[in-house]
């Protein structure tokens, strides 16, 4: 399912005095398997765009396309349960998403809107919790007494129990532990390769950008500012920082070493263990400043 | 330099029957001091937020701000002096738009109304937010909120000021603005800080590092020592950072970096030391 905006403009509250354009002329095209990050200062328009995805906001003007599912200013949405189906959203506030009374209603949730088989989701319920990384017993407790990070990966589980097609997600790691945010986003990014699912990630972070993403869309003021390959996006500087965006952090490291040292090491996706090292021998070399 | 806050040796659970959210937990933070609190997710650290300020009272030890034991009785002096900026913004905010938001505090300390408008001006400039004071706050985007959430705080200006990952949904920049505003309010003022966070990098502006673990503090001690502790950290779900990382390759493949740097400027300077030819 590739998913296509046309021109898409949102306004908030229009025609009243709290009238806020939050998106203007957005257009792109998402190939159906690839994996995209969407990278903005606060308030760009991220939130915003995505939420278009699942129908929870219409365009203002123009035209979004998921599959063949249209969705149009004009016209009401039909069958929108069979787009939610189909498109899972981790928000970006976990509490927006949880309110059943136990962790195991709340993830069954989902799956009993559309009709799938009680049988079938308690049998899926303990792979979810290992891939969320939470213990069985926190499944009769409430979510809301729980803490922030339990909290984002009871979310997390209630998407994926769906089996999205198309996954989006919107800050998952914020509020994870560092172990959690590695390993969560490295669950998703095997799930996205074995179930050619199509993600969409809304992110700060420039190192899970460039570690995980093959297409980059930057917004500014609600405008898509640059879109390319991470590598390419990531090489400009500039563009970034006008935007009040900056680059990675191992990209920046780099470039200090070739402005401080002269010692010129391309990123090409190396792993810390493995740039260090290079490092190591370019000093040892003696590639250095005279 | 005196305590602000101590815990004396806390014991609390959240109900009957379940297990201790916090073990014996003792430490102290000095007036003016910066310290920064880590761990795993449900390692505790809201937790101890909340105690600070008297949202929730320990089951077993005491807790001391300044010259007051926190109770039912000196809550509303302890909530003067102690200031929180929560992990979920939603759960904080009162007014219907920005601005009342942050008036709301002011009122509450009972500030003049001359003053209140420059504390509402200067709070919502240093957060970038001076275009929104009109706007609901229910109706900003993520990361907006958390700098409507740290400008009521920042305006009231208490003695501490705990802030709850209250940068997890900040661009870098943004992040790194507000932690340059802290340093300076803290140079300025006699304030103490403590953050709560996940973000390696915002752990090595604190003076001192409270490592969290299973209920339990498990070390204290300067970033530095902190990530000194590079495998153990691992072992309890933390990391260190990039720079830190770095250093630990380097140092294995035979280069001597003496003082652990943790920060690319201390990176660097270390390998001028070692590499330039004067
Ligand atoms: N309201 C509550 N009722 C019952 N248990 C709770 C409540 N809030 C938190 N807990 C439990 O207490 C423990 C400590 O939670 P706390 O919120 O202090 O963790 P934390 O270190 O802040 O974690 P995080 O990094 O995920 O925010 C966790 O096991 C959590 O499930
Ligand atoms: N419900 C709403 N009503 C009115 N304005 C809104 C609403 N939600 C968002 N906005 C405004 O629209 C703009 C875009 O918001 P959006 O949430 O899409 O940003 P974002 O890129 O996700 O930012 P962040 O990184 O802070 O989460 C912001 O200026 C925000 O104030
Ligand atoms: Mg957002
Ligand atoms: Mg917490």
């Amino acid at each position: 399912m590739d998913i296509i905006f046309n021109k898409v403009s949102h306004i908030y509250q229009p025609n009243t005095p709290f009238e806020f354009k939050a998106l203007e002329n957005v257009s792109f095209h998402i190939q159906s398997g690839s994996y995209v990050a969407i990278i903005g200062h606060t308030g760009s328009g991220k939130s915003t765009l995505i939420q278009h995805l699942n129908g929870l906001v219409k365009p203002t003007s123009g035209e979004v396309k998921i599959g063949d599912y249209v969705i149009t200013p004009e016209k009401k949405l039909k069958d929108v349960m069979t787009l939610r189906e189909k498109v899972g959203i981790v928000f970006q506030y976990p509490e927006h998403q949880l309110f059943e009374e136990t962790v195991e209603k709340d993830i069954s949730f989902g799956p009993q809107n559309f009709n799938i088989a009680q049988e079938v989701v308690q049998k899926r319920i303990p792979e979810l919790l290992k891939a969320v990384q939470l213990p069985e017993n926190i499944l009769q407790r409430s979510p809301f007494d729980l803490s922030g990070g339990q909290m984002r990966r009871v979310a997390i589980a209630g998407v994926l129990v769906m089996d999205p097609k198309i996954l989006v997600l919107d800050e998952p790691t914020a509020g994870l532990d560092p172990r959690g945010q590695k390993e969560i986003m490295d669950m998703f990014y095997r799930v996205h390769q074995e179930e050619e699912r199509t993600t969409i990630l809304v992110t700060h972070s420039m190192e899970d950008a460039l570690k995980y993403a093959d297409h980059v869309i930057i917004m500014d003021h609600g405008k898509v500012y640059m879109e390319g390959p991470p590598l390419e996006i990531f090489k400009d500087q500039e563009a970034l920082n006008n935007v009040g965006l900056d680059i990675p952090e191992v990209i920046q490291f780099l470039n200090k070493l070739e402005s401080k040292f002269h010692i010129s090491i391309p990123f090409r996706g190396q792993s810390v263990e493995q740039l260090g090292k290079e490092v190591a021998e370019a000093f040892k070399r003696g590639d250095k400043s005279e | 330099m005196s305590s602000f806050i101590e815990f004396k040796h806390i014991h609390f659970k959240y109900q009957q029957g379940e297990d201790w959210a916090l073990k014996d937990v003792s430490f102290h933070i000095e007036d003016n001091e910066w310290v920064a609190i880590i761990g795993h997710n449900g390692s505790g650290k809201s937790t101890i937020a909340k105690l600070m300020n008297g949202l929730l009272f320990p089951q077993e030890g005491e807790i001391r701000v300044q010259d007051l034991v926190v109770n039912e009785e000196t809550i509303w002096d302890v909530r003067k002096k102690v200031g929180m900026v929560f992990q979920n913004p939603d759960n904080q905010f009162v007014g219907t738009t920005v601005v009342d938001d942050v008036a709301f505090g002011l009122e509450n300390h009972g500030i003049p109304r001359e003053e209140m408008i420059t504390r509402i001006d200067n709070s919502l400039r240093a957060v970038n937010m001076e275009d929104y004071y009109n706007h609901e706050p229910h109706r900003l985007s993520g990361g907006q909120k958390q700098r409507v959430a740290i400008a009521s705080v920042l305006a009231v200006a208490p003695e501490l000021v705990i802030f709850d990952e209250a940068t997890a949904m900040l661009d870098p920049k943004g992040r790194a603005t507000i932690m340059e505003t802290v340093q300076q309010v803290r140079e300025t003022k006699n304030v103490s800080i403590v953050t709560i966070t996940h973000d390696l990098n915002e752990v090595t502006f604190a003076d001192r590092v409270i490592v969290m673990n299973e209920g339990k503090v498990w070390f204290e001690g300067t970033p530095r020592e902190v990530f000194k502790q590079h495998e153990e950290l691992q072992k309890i779900g933390l990391d260190t950072p990039f720079v830190t990382q770095v250093s630990r390759v380097l140092e294995s493949k035979g280069i001597n970096l003496v003082k652990e740097p943790i920060n690319h400027k201390e990176l660097m300077d270390e390998l001028w030391t070692l590499y330039s030819i004067k």
